[in-house]
């Protein structure tokens, strides 16, 4: 049976996306684990993540998921970052006055600021709900049309220095990089385990995918 | 192109149950909640909001098994409210799948609470409920007051000020009952809404009320709501969730179609 290891540092609703693996794929065993053994041994490998930067960063350096992740991506088999789980990828945030990341790409992890406008409208953060997602045709995207919806909950947005490697964007007051991808890895902002169907879609495209552009 | 505005059929949970019931054609049981929710999700709701309004200790056990049910068959994010005290409570209900909670009473009895549950789980989870109701008499300076009780018990608070400090604290949403309004189907109370919506800059729902589809548009448009909370319109199959949506766009309201 295929296994997809869904890595827990007790940060985030992760009964959301193991249940939504299971929905797309009842013949996948979704494993939801801290223990490296497991992460290594599974097939597929999922960062999540929701809160607050400096936790995260802090209970994934204690539990010793920076070197299971580390080792995942280099270990060439398909791996997916969602929300905190992405920006975590990236060198730094801003959040909590400076956080550094785990550096897997270059780029930076900003705040969307107390002012924010959109055509003369002021904008509320954190950036709260449905918006539209502009791909690239990576495997990940396919039946999902361009500029379909997704939802999203975050304050901080990523911007990455390598353009070249930016799979979607999306604009809330700024145009951000909402997916990222190179070889077996790929991240997400967005919640696709509560994107409905375009999500679910997502999830499927990650069980199927092999791993390569 | 822009955030779209939400739509969030809101459902009355009483031991598992739905309550008032909900009318579809095309669903034989339509008191399940995860029945309903599933339909819902299915006709485009952008959120599910679960009220929970059991009174015993055994039948919100029920509402943490029906939360559970709702999480591993519908995808999309689900607030659960009514009788949230502690943070016991939320965990609870975060674990069962909720992705928020929405703390009312236990705010305006300990507002302290809203920081504690917000530094613990994040202020992305914890919508703060105000029943706010107008107390200024007509000529006079708008004025709204937070009650409590069902809108029985005055609590002296100004429902702006109110609202402002609820964000200082940590609520990462404001969901707005105007209890003036509420269940007589004249729309939202337009003013209170965008009072508190141009107040705060954090996400506020507008409920209560609404008995058309214009009166979603005004919500969104004049009382400046980034979501739109409703109930019985689309329990009793007067509006589908895709008429209203049409509906809104039609008006130049971006939803997600």
């Amino acid at each position: 049976m295929a296994t997809v290891a869904v890595i827990d540092y007790g940060m985030g609703n992760l009964h959301s996306v193991s249940k939504a693996l299971e929905h797309v794929s009842p013949g996948t065993e979704v494993i939801v684990t801290a223990d490296p053994e497991k992460v290594r041994n599974a097939d597929r490998v999922i960062l999540p993540g929701v809160g607050a930067i400096r936790d995260c960063m802090a209970e994934i350096r204690r539990l010793g998921v920076d070197k299971e992740v580390a080792e995942a991506i280099a270990s060439g088999k398909p791996f997916l970052g969602i929300c905190v789980g992405y920006q975590a990828l990236m060198q730094d945030s801003e959040e909590n006055n400076g956080v550094d990341c785990l550096a897997h790409f270059d780029g930076h992890v900003k705040y969307f600021g107390d002012d924010l406008t959109e055509n003369g409208e002021r904008l509320k953060v954190p950036h709260m709900g449905w918006n539209e997602v502009y791909h690239d045709d990576h495997p990940l995207w396919e039946g999902i049309e361009d500029g379909s919806r997704f939802y999203f909950v975050h304050s901080y947005y990523v911007k990455a220095d390598q353009r070249d490697l930016v799979s979607a964007t999306c604009t809330y007051g700024l145009e951000f990089d909402v997916a990222i991808a190179r070889d077996n890895v790929f991240a997400v902002q967005f919640h696709p385990e509560k994107s409905s169907k375009v999500g679910l879609q997502l999830l499927q495209n990650f069980l199927n995918w092999d791993g390569k552009r | 192109m822009a955030l779209a505005k939400r739509i969030i059929p809101c459902l009355d949970v009483e031991n598992g149950r739905v309550v008032k019931g909900v009318q579809f054609v095309d669903i034989r049981d339509a008191g399940d909640p995860v029945e309903v929710a599933k339909r819902y999700d299915e006709q485009g709701a952008d959120e599910i909001t679960f009220l929970d309004i059991t009174a015993t200790h055994e039948g919100r056990d029920t509402m943490v098994h029906t939360v559970e049910k709702m999480a591993s068959q519908v995808f999309i994010p689900l607030t659960v409210g009514g009788g949230i005290r502690t943070c016991d409570d939320i965990r609870t209900m975060l674990n069962a799948g909720a992705d928020k909670v929405s703390i009312n009473s236990a705010a305006v009895k300990n507002p302290d609470f809203v920081r504690e549950a917000a530094e613990r789980f994040g202020s992305q989870c914890i919508v703060v409920a105000i029943d706010a109701k107008k107390v200024s008499q007509p000529g006079e300076e708008d004025k709204w007051e937070i009650f409590t009780h069902g809108g029985r018990k005055p609590t002296g608070l100004d429902a702006v000020e109110w609202a402002k400090k609820m964000v200082a604290l940590g609520a990462g949403e404001i969901l707005l009952t105007s209890m003036d309004q509420d269940g007589v189907k004249n729309g939202y109370d337009i003013g209170v809404t965008r009072a508190i919506s141009e107040a705060v800059n954090v996400p506020v729902i507008a409920s209560g009320g609404v008995g058309n589809l214009d009166h979603l548009v005004e919500g969104c448009i004049e009382g400046k709501a980034d979501a739109v909370l409703a109930a019985s319109i689309f329990h009793f199959n007067e509006y589908t969730v895709p008429e209203a949506k049409q509906y809104m766009r039609d008006k130049g309201i971006e939803v997600r179609l």
